[in-house]
This record gives C-alpha cells, structure tokens and sequence, in this order.
C-alpha cells in the first residue's frame, strides 16, 4: 500500500512526448527548421553583379598638397613672437582637397572631391568609390588634382581599357609610379 | 501615447507567440518546448562552435595562401568527418542567430526588457552585435569568394562610418594588399569577439539564480543531430578562392547570416548604417520607455526571520542575500532583499516556513513577505472565502495570476486565490483549507518552463512532491489534492482538472459513505 508520504500528486499534463503523433509532430518541426536552415543557409543564389558587367574602383587616400605657398617672415614679424615659436619659414597647415574624375566613352561617371579630415583640414584626405560599367573596350579619362595652387599640376590619365565579366579595374595615384595607375 | 501603442503591439505579439508556443508544447510537451529553452539552445550553439572552431583552428593554415586550401581540404576527409565538423560549425551559428533573435522576441513580447530585468535586457543587446561580428568574420578565413565578397563588403560598409582617415576597403584591392596580417586581424575578429561574447554572457546570466547552460538532453540531442544531419546532407563546401581583381557574378550566400550585405548593394551604406544603428538604439532604449509601475518587492520581518536560507535558494533572480543578524553575536543569518533585483514574485514568501496559516498570530506574519497581497491577507482572503461556500463539497483553487485565466471559470463550488506567482504559495496553506472545510484543492501553475519568474512552477511542483522545502506536510490529504499546469488561454484545461478534482472528490465521498455503510451492516 502506498503511504500518503510516497504517493505522487497527481498532475493533469504529461512533461514530455508521449504519443506517436507527439513524435510525428516533432519530426514535422525538427525538419521544418531544418528545412528552413538548410535552404536559406545556401539558397536564393545571389548575384553580386550582373553577368555583363565590371567594376571600376576608384581608390585614392594621401595628404593634398599645402593650399598655399610658404613664406620668410620678416625680422618685426619674427620679434613679435615668442622666442621658442621664431621658425622663419610659415607654411599653411591646410590642406588641399583630392578631386578625381572619370570619364568612359566621353560620358562622366564619376566626380568626387574629398576634403582634407582633421579640424584645421591638415589631415589626409581620401576617396573610395565605385562603379559599376558594361563589360568590353571602353576608352577611359582619370583626372586627378591634390593642390588648389594657381598653376598646380592636374594629373590625367587617358586609355583604352577592355574589361571581362567581373572584372575588378582599381584606378589609384601613386607619384613614384607617374601619378595615375589603373590596376 | 508611445507606451500604449507598444503595449497594444506586443500583447497581439504575446497572444500570437503563445499560439505558437502551443503548437511546439503538444509536439514536445511543455518541458521540452524549444521554444521556452532558447537562451540555452543559443548556449548549446555556443558550445558547439566553440567545440568545433578550437577543432577547426587546430587544422587551419592562418596564411593568405595556405587558409583555402587547408579550408578545402576539410571536404575530403574520410568518412565525411572533414563536412561534418564544418557544417556542424557553420550550421551552429546560424543557429546561434536565429535563436539569439527569438530569444530577444520572446523576452520583449513578455515585458522582460523592463523593471529589475532591465539589466538582462541591456546586458543582452550587445551580445547580438558580437553574435554578428563573430559570425560573419568566421566566413573571411575560407578566403575563396564569398569571403572577398563579405570582407570587402564589411571594409565599405564600416567606411561609411568616420572612423579611419584612410578606407579599410582600401586593405581589399588587390591580392598583394592582402598580407598574412591581416589574416591575424580576421582570426582576432573570429576567436577574439567570441571571448567578449562569453564574458558578456557571464554577465548577461549573472543576477540570475540555478542558471541552465544546456537545454534538456532530449531537445539537445535532437537539436545536435539534426545540425549533423544537415552538415553531411547540405555539406558547407568552398567557393573558388578569393581573386580581388574579379568580382563573382554568383554566390551561394547564407540568407541568415549575411542578409546585411545585400541589403546594402539593394539600398545604401547610409540606410543599412542607420538601420542598424536606429535598431539598436531602439533596443537599448525600451527600458527606458513609459511603463507600468514596478511591482512592489519582497520585505523581510526580522523578528519572524529564522535565517533558514530557504528564501535565499529559491529566489530566481538571485536578490536575497544572508548576511549577519545586526547585533547578534551568534552564527544567526538574517534574510536581505536587494530591491534593483526582486522581481515581486514572492517564490520567497511561499519558501518561508513562518508563512504557515497555522499560526495564531493575528495579524498572521512571516519572515520575508510580499507588501502587495502578504500571507496574512491570503489567509484572510481564504477563511472568509470558506466561510461564504455552501457547496457540499467545496473546492480551492490556488492560481498563478500569469497562467491560464482563472476568473472565466463558472464554478459555484469553487473559492478561487490568486497568487502572484504560484511559488507564492506556501504548501502549509492547501493544507489547512483542507482542514477548514474545502474538500479538495488545485493548485494551478504555469506550464512547465513556462513559469513568468522561471521557477515558480517548478518549486510548487518539488514543494507539492515532497522534493523540497518547505514540504507539503504528511499530513495533508494528497487525494484530495491536484496541480495543473495551464498556460494564458488555456482555461479549457484549467476547467477540465477542476470538474475532474470534482468528481474525484466526489467519488471519495461516495467510497467513504460505502464504506461506513457497510460497517454499519
């Protein structure tokens, strides 16, 4: 005889699965996030780019030129600053903004000009930018300026560029390597 | 009216959750329902990837040339085990996140982003964003195609923010600008962000008592089997490798891991950016948006304080600490609320041996007590209930005022308590409505794991058995005693084990009065 000490109260809910509709049901529900995993883990095909189409990336990050031209201060200029501060060249600590543009088939696709970062501007300046172009023979024009000086150089490259299906063209500026490089 | 507006949204969330929550328990039953484990199964992910990624790592070449191959290599182990270790991986994180993102659904559908677990909420929330960081810096160290497009994807996407003077997609031009340091940098974003995702989540379970780091065996079992299964039937296999001069024009991406990415390419680095940002600031700021007043929280008596530490082991949300009785020099512990963790559950006043209704005291006191409805009250409530039954055989319902809805129920018969959480109730109270007329007791709790504060259904239920303190005494007539457990809107169960105690209880009458008959013959 069970004593009232060991009897079990009596619940009205079962903790577990206890039928073969309760396992059917959980082998429904099992499979559904299975299902829900194992296609959304590999499926729709994404297409990052059309099967016709290239990239032109254009990549430029470096310090622009002063934005203006140093000068010798002169002896009542030097007298009035203090004596640890008489550096007799000044030079402006501004920056020049980089402007890039380019040109395909005659037809602008990209003008950008970046300014200099930092809060006196005398930071590096940069731009990161691309474009998606048909593929095939393109004649392309780079122009590139890093100093608003009156009579600074403008960089320009011009070219013929034939482009693949995905094909990544990297335009950057390197001066040890002529100014514009296309990669 | 933001805050009514929100209230109105979740509670159609909450019924429509419940809903399906119902649908999972009549598959798995209550107290294996996934869907009340999802914390654990995003630790069970966790340990998974951690299993397999220190397994992984053990096998990958951390260079720029070596990383693909040795990637590529796992496809052809023998006996699939090279397919099984990395889908099990990747498979895991996938879901890590989907669960990572219920959990957050569910927990805000019940309210939980407020009050004392303010701190889960806001301890949580940036564990999504290491979630995310993790899992897509783990797609970089294939190094073949679809982890250029992420990585380059990820530099641009992060340069839309004035962070760096000079690109990050800048270190993405060409092959040759990609160094082997870099590849240190993917794998300290892969190993490193999972370290602070598991030091967050220390945090993250800290103020919680009887923590679970593992779902029940039987739903961790089934979860591993079917991420194995799918690893060896949906193998996660390389790309080509990566070549930063082309871009592929097809990928097989992860929908559920790197749905940012083209999300961005459809829309903007802007409107992904402030996306993401505005989400997350949403997240961080439902705490702090206009909510009901806090529930009042526990207050201990120290003169009806015994120091026994049943209160202690119980709380849910670790707020009661022992500490030295003042100005006792005895070994004398005396019970101490801390009010920023009390949830106003009052599991503690039901594990208190002082609130017994035995006790003459009047007004009835005990050692830890909730303000908002304290033992003395419940006694009340439950004398003048019995008093006021003129049913044969009267009944008590002792219901949990967050399970099924017990004031729909027709029962004449019936005095109904409720409680606020069934924890509260002290085991020595069934007992003595027993004693005091009632012919049987129910006592309704949540569904199992389902318990609003965790484990209040699951105390009542060790209480009721015997398995744990205070015990429902030897004394008390187990027969004409029944549990329920019933979730919000399932009152038909609720309905159903009350008109089956009625008849039980009834039939015990019957047997009883047989038996004095024939005594009599």
């Amino acid at each position: 005889m069970t004593s009232p000490t060991d009897a079990p109260l009596p619940q009205s809910r079962r903790s577990g699965p206890t039928g073969p509709l309760q396992w059917f049901g959980q082998f429904l529900l099992y499979g559904l996030f299975a299902l829900t995993i194992g296609v959304f883990t590999q499926w729709p095909a994404y297409h990052p780019i059309a099967a016709d189409e290239a990239v032109i990336k254009v990549s430029v990050a470096r310090l622009g030129e002063p934005v203006g031209e140093c000068r010798r201060l002169s002896e009542e200029e030097l007298a009035k600053l203090p004596p640890n501060m008489r550096d007799p060249i000044q030079c402006p600590r501004e920056r020049s903004p980089l402007s890039m543009a380019v040109v395909l088939d005659g037809k602008s696709v990209l003008e950008r000009v970046a300014q200099p970062g930092g809060v006196s501007r005398d930071g590096a300046a940069a731009i990161y930018e691309r474009v998606v172009v048909p593929v095939g023979e393109h004649r392309i024009t780079v122009r590139f300026t890093n100093d608003v000086r009156p009579g600074a150089r403008a960089y320009e490259h011009e070219s013929t560029v034939s482009l693949t299906p995905g094909q990544v063209l990297v335009i950057d500026f390197d001066p040890e390597r002529g100014g514009i490089v296309l990669l | 009216m933001p805050g009514h507006h929100t209230r109105g949204l979740r509670q159609r969330g909450l019924n429509g959750w419940r809903s399906i929550e119902r649908v999972f328990d009549s598959a798995f039953g209550s107290a294996g329902n996934p869907l009340r484990h999802l914390g654990t199964l995003g630790f069970l992910a966790l340990w998974l990837l951690v299993l397999s990624g220190v397994l992984l790592y053990t096998v990958f070449d951390t260079s720029v040339q070596g990383a693909w191959q040795s990637v590529e290599r796992l496809a052809h182990w023998p006996l699939g085990t090279g397919r099984l270790l990395r889908g099990l991986h990747r498979y895991s994180a996938d879901l890590l996140l989907v669960v990572v993102f219920l959990h957050i659904l569910r927990e805000w559908l019940h309210g939980h982003a407020r009050g004392a677990r303010r701190f889960h909420w806001l301890t949580g929330v940036p564990l999504l964003v290491f979630c995310f960081i993790s899992a897509i810096g783990g797609f970089w160290l294939a190094w073949d195609q679809l982890s250029q497009y992420s990585a380059v994807s990820t530099a641009e996407w992060l340069d839309g923010l004035p962070l760096l003077a000079s690109p990050l997609a800048r270190n993405f031009l060409s092959d040759a600008a990609v160094s082997d340091r870099m590849f240190s940098l993917f794998i300290f974003v892969h190993v490193g962000v999972p370290l602070l995702l598991l030091f967050g989540l220390w945090f993250h379970i800290q103020r919680l008592a009887h923590v679970s780091v593992l779902p029940p065996r039987r739903l961790a079992l089934g979860t591993v089997a079917v991420l194995a299964l799918l690893a060896l039937g949906r193998p996660i296999l390389s790309a080509p490798p990566a070549a930063l001069d082309h871009l592929p024009a097809t990928l097989k991406l992860d929908w559920l891991l790197l749905w940012l990415h083209p999300l961005t390419d459809a829309t903007s680095r802007g409107f992904t950016l402030g996306l993401a940002g505005a989400g997350l600031l949403l997240l961080l700021a439902l705490p702090f948006l206009p909510q009901p007043a806090r529930a009042a929280v526990a207050e201990v008596d120290p003169d009806h304080c015994s120091g026994c530490t049943y209160c202690f082991a119980d709380c849910p949300y670790a707020a009661i600490t022992m500490v030295p009785f003042p100005g006792r020099e005895t070994t004398h512990l005396l019970a101490e609320v801390d009010a920023d963790l009390c949830v106003g559950c009052g599991i503690c006043a039901g594990s208190c041996p002082s609130s017994t209704p035995f006790r003459r005291l009047e007004p009835l006191r005990t050692g830890i007590d909730m303000p908002q409805l304290p033992v003395q009250a419940l006694r009340t409530q439950l004398r003048s209930q019995l008093s006021r039954l003129t049913a044969k055989e009267p009944l008590v319902m002792f219901s949990c005022c967050h399970g099924a809805d017990s004031t729909r129920l027709e029962a004449s018969d019936t005095s109904r308590l409720d409680l606020l959480c069934a924890g509260q109730l002290p085991p020595s109270f069934i007992e003595y409505a027993l004693r005091h007329g009632a012919a049987g007791v129910l006592v309704a709790t949540c569904r199992e794991g389902g318990c609003e504060f965790r484990l209040g259904e699951r105390w009542t239920s060790e209480r009721l058995q015997r398995r744990r303190e205070p015990q429902l005494r030897a004394q008390a007539a187990l027969a004409r005693i029944r549990q329920v457990q019933a979730g919000p809107g399932e009152e038909n169960v609720l309905d159903k084990a009350l008109q089956g105690l009625r008849l039980h209880v009834q039939s015990l009458s019957t047997n009883a009065r047989m038996s004095a008959d024939d005594f009599t013959h």
